[in-house]
């Protein structure tokens, strides 16, 4: 019925390809830049920053999320919201194990 | 996509005055999706156990220096062969998009054609994981053993654990692609008249493809 608006041959193929090329930007940033240009804490926000990347073109085409009911969307978007707030309590968590290692 | 399959929504009606689905989705594949995130749970769970060990460890091995042998080659290359899986599973998902959209056409040659590819790229995908996990072990690598880093046993522990569980969804995902693929190829989507059975395994995939993209950034890149 409404396929035809959203996602097509030549849509799956340019992302595959931006999903390619964001893989090289990141063996391009772990293998070709010295630590002396970009510290690792830097390159590890470059990291994070494309694997988010890379995670919404998979699940709003490739598992088509973008193109459902906004409730839908909301649905499973929203709940993950958790996994932030465990991120902040264990960053200072291990940091608090660290210093007494 | 509303497919031609699944519950249809009127153009224009009220969606919260009952009688249809305010997600506009089939039950199947809304239970596919809530499947789908509680796994995402599971796999934060592991992935953020990891990070807090990792942070709270005053040493841990640099990747480059435990992920740089390739299958016969002999000199180091580091995080080429991880690459190749990553190159792998991707395709692998696009082989299976392509599966659903021949699926919205009622192709039943161009389905089994795209799923055959899909079983060959997680089949390859198992593979490579194989091949590492051995040459792993031959470095004297397990669970009660870290050769690159001997005073913290965690590094091990948690990659086989954490590609252990990945790898297993990705067998049980070849599993039932082998499954949909002989269904498709016997017609049994065809009789049905749709092939939204096709969609809700390639969510499940496109979920195992989701989760290698993060496994490869923070075991492989960080």
């Amino acid at each position: 019925m409404a396929q035809d608006s959203s996602f097509q041959k030549k849509d799956i193929w340019r992302v595959f390809f931006i999903l390619l090329f964001i893989t090289l930007i990141e063996f391009v940033i772990a293998l070709a830049i010295p630590e002396s240009t970009m510290s690792q804490p830097i390159k590890n926000f470059f990291y994070i920053g494309l694997t988010l990347l890379k995670a919404f073109y998979i699940v709003a085409y490739f598992m088509h999320l973008k193109f459902e009911k906004t409730f839908l969307i909301y649905s499973i978007i929203l709940p993950l919201i958790f996994i932030i707030g465990i991120i902040i309590v264990l960053l200072y968590e291990s940091d608090f194990w660290l210093s007494i290692r | 996509m509303a497919t031609n399959a699944t519950v249809a929504q009127e153009e224009g009606k009220d969606i919260w005055n009952g009688g249809q689905s305010p997600f506009g989705a089939s039950y199947g594949k809304l239970m596919m999706w809530f499947f789908l995130l509680s796994d995402a749970f599971t796999f934060s769970a592991l992935i953020l156990s990891y990070g807090a060990l990792r942070f709270s460890a005053p040493s841990w091995p640099e990747p480059d220096v435990v992920f740089k042998s390739i299958p016969f080659v002999h000199t180091d290359l580091p995080l080429v062969f991880v690459g190749i899986m990553t190159f792998i599973l991707i395709m692998s998902s696009v082989t299976m998009v392509l599966a659903v959209e021949a699926g919205h056409r009622n192709s039943k040659k161009e389905v089994v054609k795209w799923m055959i590819w899909t079983v060959i790229g997680g089949i390859a995908f198992l593979s490579c994981q194989a091949w590492e996990w051995n040459h792993l072990f031959h470095e004297g690598a397990s669970l009660w053993n870290n050769p690159f880093a001997p005073h913290n046993v965690n590094f091990t522990q948690l990659f086989f654990l954490i590609t252990g569980f990945h790898g297993f969804h990705v067998f049980s995902g070849v599993v039932i692609n082998i499954i949909c693929t002989v269904m498709a190829a016997r017609g049994a989507f065809e009789k049905r008249g749709h092939y939204e059975m096709i969609e809700k395994i390639g969510l499940y995939w496109h979920f195992v493809d989701l989760v290698w993209v993060f496994v490869f950034t923070f075991f492989y890149l960080v």
